[in-house]
């Protein structure tokens, strides 16, 4: 298939390996920020096939991971609203909240939907007037110019009866929490490809500057995240940490224009809880105050949420990179993909699902214990 | 086993427990649906028949085996690109029969039809389940016909049973995988779920991709006639070739190794399931068949597939082997391993 074949071609992807290799002469930790790029990785068996001194961190890019508990219980405690049709992207509805998850509130008789996209949420609240029709908004920056979009249709065509419980979250914030904390690994960085193509990669800068990191942008093919990998290693080595653009052919130093400026119309930046890892200052977006009236949060006024966490999980400090899947108490007994404890088993990105599927067929030395 | 993890205990750590009501991966054909049938089901109609758990059951009656299979058809939309639920119905059980090597010859079909459904589409889907049955050579001779209330059902439900008789020397059933055996798939896959997919609420896209619904039966006979020797036929429908693969490997206590290369995935599909970050290993399929044979027959049968309407596209794509029992397992395109697990409830399109 054309722009996808190019980048999976085993021949070139060998000729990154071995070029890996050579250059690589110690241990290095790298992080890829992104849930996509993990399952890219862990879809490609991309970790096997590097040399032992390159650690991948699977990062907390995961927007299905990383959004906090309460919002999850917020969204379950409206889906089961009578009168409200929830709708969701697929893989939030087997996100365990404090007790169900949304298709347990479905086998309720919630009226929750999968859309592939938040305008046909909107076409849904245009197609049912009686009914109330509340998007899950929630992701990176990557989502969020199409969340946003939604938000302003919305307006446009005067709809009462839509709104969005938003829970959208910030690379940068995230990345800067990450070096700022005293048990930090990390070594360089793959930035989130798609992310960039929409904020671009100036936001990048300070974060290479302030902590001397490398910063390499990063797709999400094999030979992208080789690539990605090939870059971070190269300046590993050579003891450079600079900004580096290792997916040109989407991403531009200035991002997509017009979709920065529906995002600064419709949202503004928040203090944002992450979960597993805790609020992250300025880390999100929520509706700014011209959209008030989308906003599912005050329009349904949920209270009453006492959220509790599976004291079990450890999922923040897998998010961390401070511990390995396989280094959890309950991983692979009390919690599994079949029964989640935490979000980072759930999804197919998530670094618990994908240690889970290795684990039964790889030794755990080889997948790489953190000492 | 000391140096990897302890897996004693893994495969069903919580029976039934998280979910006291029936949620909609119970009917994925994954996990859950094996769960339900093995802890629920089984318990309670446990026989000797039963025991082996393929897409039909092989009886033995007056000195003939029978091969006798059920299926029920929920589908929604009820007409969709390349065909409807009745062709389905009756294709479907078909292909469950034939998957037992045998000639399927009878079926019934049963009707749950909601208040309000239009006599015009009913007539319609009557029509194609006639023809269906015309094409594969059955007879639908038995019926019954029941009426929900309106928003009891979505238009129609049909379930279908049928028979018909295993020939001598045809032994096949989902344990009898051996390593060293060849797995043969009949074609392209992904291509029901995928042309579902694309007309359902929510999802609409534009794919140019048909149902492949398709009764198998006059394949299997075509593949029989070249040699008895198969060991294991499926149709990966629900939960695709992963859950139909992992289904073989567990049943038969062997591991399964795939080339992801060697797939074939048309080029709609793969765009498809690129675009809602599906996998297509996990998408239904309504017209396909693994095959797994001896390696010595294995051209031979290939060859044979090959020469039929509904096997031009047939293939190898993996072997059976005695490492990693009860696993399937692919080499992705670029040399690397991943296991390919057994789907969980329903596949998800992913968020990013």
């Amino acid at each position: 298939m054309k722009y996808l074949d190019e980048y999976r071609d085993p021949a070139l992807a060998q000729r990154l390996f071995d070029e890996i290799r050579r250059i690589t002469t110690r241990p290095w930790a790298i992080m890829e920020v992104c849930g996509g790029q993990t399952h890219s990785i862990i879809r490609n068996g991309i970790d096997q096939l590097l040399p032992p001194e390159i650690e991948l961190i699977h990062g907390p890019g995961c927007p299905v991971c990383v959004t906090p508990l309460e919002m999850i219980d917020k969204a379950l405690a409206i889906a089961a609203r009578p009168g409200v049709i929830f709708c969701s992207f697929g893989d939030m509805l087997r996100v365990p909240g404090s007790s169900m998850d949304l298709f347990r509130i479905k086998s309720e008789g919630g009226d929750v939907r999968i859309v592939y996209s938040p305008l046909d949420a909107v076409k849904l609240a245009q197609q049912h007037p009686q009914r109330e029709v509340v998007f899950f908004g929630i992701g990176f920056e990557t989502t969020a110019p199409a969340n946003a979009m939604a938000v302003f249709q919305a307006r446009q065509l005067g709809l009462k009866n839509f709104s969005m419980l938003v829970s959208h979250v910030l690379v940068p914030p995230a990345i800067a929490a990450l070096m700022e904390s005293p048990v930090n690994r990390v070594q360089a960085f793959l930035a989130a490809g798609h992310v960039c193509s929409v904020m671009g990669t100036w936001q990048y800068n300070p974060l290479v500057e302030r902590y001397h990191v490398p910063i390499v942008v990063t797709g999400f093919e094999p030979l992208d995240v080789l690539e990605g990998i090939r870059k971070s290693v190269l300046q590993l080595e050579q003891g450079r940490a600079e900004l580096e653009n290792a997916y040109p052919r989407a991403v531009q130093s200035e991002g997509n224009l017009a979709a920065q400026k529906m995002l600064a119309d419709v949202f503004q930046i928040t203090d944002r809880a992450w979960r597993g890892i805790g609020v992250i200052p300025q880390s999100g977006w929520r509706l700014s105050a011209n959209y008030a009236e989308f906003d599912a949060e005050t329009r349904y006024a949920v209270t009453d949420i006492h959220t509790t966490e599976s004291a079990l999980c450890h999922s923040g400090e897998v998010l961390q990179g401070l511990i390995k899947p396989n280094q959890c108490p309950a991983f692979g007994k009390q919690c599994t993909p079949r029964n989640p404890l935490g979000a980072t088993m759930v999804s197919t990105e998530g670094a618990c699902a994908a240690y889970y599927q290795y684990g039964r067929f790889i030794r755990a030395e080889e997948v790489g214990v953190a000492q | 086993m000391s140096e990897l993890f302890d897996f004693t205990g893994w495969t069903c750590p919580a029976p039934l427990r998280d979910h006291p009501a029936i949620v909609m991966g119970h009917g994925g054909g994954g996990k859950l649906s094996a769960e339900l049938i093995e802890h629920l089901f089984l318990p309670a109609f446990r026989n000797s028949t039963n025991a082996e758990l393929g897409d039909s059951a092989v009886i033995e009656l007056g000195g003939m085996r029978l091969a006798y299979s059920t299926d029920s058809f929920v589908v929604r939309p009820l007409f969709f690109p390349g065909g409807n639920i009745g062709e389905l119905a009756v294709n479907g059980t078909v292909n469950d029969i034939a998957m037992s090597g045998a000639r399927p010859l009878y079926m019934s079909a049963g009707f749950i039809l909601e208040e309000g459904m239009p006599l015009e589409k009913l007539a319609l889907i009557a029509e194609s389940m006639g023809a269906a049955a015309r094409r594969a050579g059955v007879a639908l001779v038995t019926g019954d016909t029941k009426v929900v209330d309106r928003g009891h059902g979505d238009g129609v439900f049909i379930n279908t049973s049928g028979f018909g008789i295993v020939p001598d020397g045809v032994q096949i059933g989902p344990s009898r995988a051996r390593p060293g055996d060849v797995v043969i798939v009949s074609g392209d896959i992904g291509v029901h779920g995928i042309a579902i997919m694309s007309v359902r609420e929510g999802l609409e896209f534009g794919a140019p991709v048909v149902s492949d619904t398709a009764p198998l039966n006059g394949l299997v006979a075509a593949m029989l006639e070249e040699t008895r020797a198969i060991h294991v036929l499926r149709d990966p429908t629900r939960g695709g070739m992963a859950s139909t693969l992992n289904e073989i490997a567990q049943a038969s206590g062997v591991g399964i190794a795939i080339e992801e290369r060697k797939l074939p995935v048309p080029d709609a599909v793969r765009a498809a399931c690129e675009l809602l970050g599906l996998d297509p290993l996990y998408v239904a399929n309504e017209g396909k068949l693994v095959a797994i044979v001896p390696a010595n027959v294995a051209e031979q049968v290939l060859a044979c597939m090959q020469r039929h309407e509904l096997g031009k596209r047939a293939t190898i794509i993996g072997r059976v082997t005695d490492q990693h029992a009860g696993m399937v397992v692919a080499r992705t395109g670029i040399g690397g391993m991943r296991v390919v697990d057994m789907m969980i409830g329903e596949q998800l399109p992913r968020i990013c």
